[in-house]
């Protein structure tokens, strides 16, 4: 292999070579084609590759999948209504969790703590977000359950097929991906900042709010990006629990994809959807920039 | 003056580990109080029972006559210096110095002109501003410090404040605590395992064991008359010889094997005289080498050099004296006039009765 003999710097691109043509064969490649696309339009079977921004038109033009109107929400800020109020149901319940183990458990039982909480993960994705149906049917865990108690008499049919259903699944789903790194972030607080804290006058709960909370900000901006970001793209959770009457971003640009046979159409929505996600993921990583700013 | 601090039979449990075994102590208001033993001796323990971060097993704590036990740290008329210092990496120096103000019934105006005088202070006046992760060892300490000193504690509580530092930086800052002490006239609980620090810092030192106190005087005392041989081992360079002590009429006398008899002072017995076998401590500086020429009214023995280490302002000697168990070490001033011998020298060992330490124990 010549090509090893030679200067470190050719070695080093030898190196990542094989990597880097994958990551633009499968990553680079399919990026810009999309990008490309949209800015065609389809005509019948064939596609027409004249340069137009016809398809960004449409969309910016109707009120389906920005603007919305009076009885229903554009597509788009739905889509990003639905993440954020996932994103803060799963934070805001995986924040307890990670405490928990970061500061109540023994030390040497963290990792077994950890183990668990990662077992629904063993399951595939798809019978997880079934099980959420089995659970909220109409004859599901739910409903039988405050039946029997004398709760309620008949079925709740606000459990599924609704947003509320797509919410409560990706939260479920989630929660593993925003527990984690709040539990890393607040792992590497130094106990001694907390016992400093207290001797200064402050009790346990102001000690968490004027130390412990401060710290796990980027580990609460991590989670947040990590949930948020594929929430919004998530595909398969709207489409088994939304049943037929409602639509996310996801959901409308694989029609588009696959049943209408628009790829323009769908390639355009994709990328409104990535710039929505970029500006929003932009604005925590500024948020995040802020508080690094002054760590050691 | 009457006792700021009390501590009555404090023990302390782990587990099985007896991490505390009784002890006993009082702290005077003003006073620069040291606890200094090995680690694991529970001297740090002991200095977080006081700062309310440990809670004893059995035993009372008083401080200026309240108890402590009901009472949680962040109540307590103590402030603490963390070994790691425990700045807030979120915060500025100046946010860090006023984090315990937030409860103080002071305007905005006074808050800033109170963080600002303790940072001038230590020393770091101008240094509000900065990010608390841009300072050195030194300026972290010194904040903490400020931060501790702010809230003008009953007891400023400092856990091994110096061993992160280097060995210039440490030497200053000992100098400016005792000065910044005696400014501010709050009394200073200091945990240490450097003896060094320990003697030159404190009022009085306690010497920790294994959750005892071993021994508990001034420096001078606890330098000069150690009552046990642990103690006399832990602080500073001690030669330990085997020996018979007993008294003759009201007089204890002391037979070291190889250099001879001679009568103590009761003083010179701390620990208590139980006649028999015994260890005498005598210190290297209290031995002297007779140099050719010199003459000496003390008693001498004949030795040889058996090392040499040359340490610029001193040189210590080994040197072997027949019927001594091992050589002693001499630490001899390099005086003008005064050479150096070499290994191998026969020399002349002065020694005197008056420096002698029974250390019965």
């Amino acid at each position: 292999m010549g090509i090893f003999a030679t200067s470190p710097k050719a070695r080093a691109a030898a190196l990542v070579a094989p990597p880097l043509i994958y990551s633009l064969l499968l990553l680079a490649f399919p990026l810009v084609a999309i990008v490309v696309i949209s800015f065609w339009t389809q005509s019948g079977l064939n596609l027409d590759r004249t340069f137009t921004t016809a398809n960004y038109r449409e969309i910016f033009s109707g009120p389906i999948y920005i603007w919305g109107n009076a009885n229903r929400w554009g597509v788009l800020p739905l889509s990003i209504f639905v993440s954020a109020t996932v994103t803060l149901i799963t934070v805001a319940l995986a924040y307890p969790i990670a405490y928990f183990v970061s500061f109540v458990v023994a030390p040497e039982r963290k990792s077994l703590w950890l183990f668990l909480i990662t077992i629904p993960f063993w399951t595939s994705y798809l019978i997880r977000v079934f099980l959420w149906k089995v659970i909220l049917g109409y004859n599901g865990v739910v409903n039988t359950g405050l039946i029997e108690l004398g709760i309620i008499q008949e079925p709740l049919n606000v459990l599924l097929y609704n947003l509320n259903s797509v919410i409560i699944t990706l939260a479920h789903a989630y929660a593993v991906f925003a527990i984690l790194p709040i539990y890393v972030a607040l792992e590497k607080i130094d106990r001694s900042l907390l016992e400093a804290s207290q001797d200064l006058g402050e009790n346990r709960f102001t000690t968490f709010l004027r130390v412990t909370l401060p710290l796990s900000v980027p580990g609460i901006v991590g989670a947040v990006l990590i949930v948020f970001i594929p929430t919004i793209g998530d595909y398969v959770t709207p489409e088994l629990m939304l049943g037929s009457g409602g639509r996310l971003m996801s959901n409308v640009i694989q029609t588009q994809f696959l049943q209408l046979n628009n790829w323009p159409l769908g390639a355009a929505l994709s990328i409104i959807t990535m710039l929505a996600v970029g500006i929003v993921s932009l604005l925590f990583i500024l948020l995040n920039r802020r508080w690094l700013r002054g760590r050691a | 003056m009457t006792a700021l601090i009390q501590l009555r039979g404090i023990h302390k449990h782990y587990g099985d580990y007896h991490a505390l075994r009784g002890i006993d102590l009082e702290i005077r208001q003003g006073e620069f109080f040291s606890l200094l033993g090995p680690s694991g001796c529970g001297k740090t323990t002991l200095l977080r029972t006081i700062a309310g971060f440990e809670t004893p097993s059995s035993g009372t704590l008083m401080i200026d006559g309240k108890d402590m036990a009901a009472v949680p740290a962040n109540h307590r008329p103590t402030n603490m210096v963390f070994q790691s210092y425990a700045i807030f990496p979120h915060l500025t120096v100046a946010e860090n110095v006023g984090f315990g103000l937030r409860r103080e019934p002071m305007s905005k105006d006074q808050k800033t002109k109170a963080v600002a005088e303790a940072l001038a202070m230590v020393g770091l006046s101008g240094y509000g501003t900065r990010a608390a992760h841009a300072l050195s060892g030194g300026q972290r300490q010194r904040v903490a410090l400020a931060r501790a000193l702010i809230l003008k504690p009953k007891v400023l509580l400092l856990d091994e404040p110096l061993s992160a530092l280097d060995k210039k930086m440490r030497e200053q800052m000992q100098v400016e605590l005792i000065r910044l002490q005696r400014t501010v006239g709050i009394t200073f609980i200091l945990v240490t395992h450097d003896q060094e620090e320990a003697l030159v810092m404190s009022d009085r030192i306690a010497v920790m064991f294994e959750g005892e106190i071993g021994q508990m005087a001034d420096p001078e005392t606890l330098y000069r008359r150690p009552n046990s041989r642990r103690v006399a081992e832990f602080i500073g360079k001690m030669n330990i010889l085997p020996g018979q002590v007993g008294m003759e009429g009201n007089r204890i006398v002391v037979d070291v094997a190889g250099l001879g008899r001679g009568a103590v002072e009761t003083d010179q017995a701390p620990g208590g005289v139980v006649p028999g076998n015994t260890s005498v401590g005598i210190r290297p500086e209290t031995l002297g080498v007779l140099f050719p020429g010199e003459t000496t009214d003390r008693r001498v023995a004949e030795g040889v050099v058996d090392e040499v280490v040359y340490y610029g302002d001193m040189t210590y000697y080994d040197v072997r004296v027949p019927g001594v168990q091992q050589p002693l070490t001499i630490s001899m001033k390099n005086i003008i006039g005064r050479p150096v011998l070499e290994v191998g020298a026969p020399t002349r060992v002065v020694w005197d009765e008056r420096s002698l330490v029974v250390l019965s124990r």
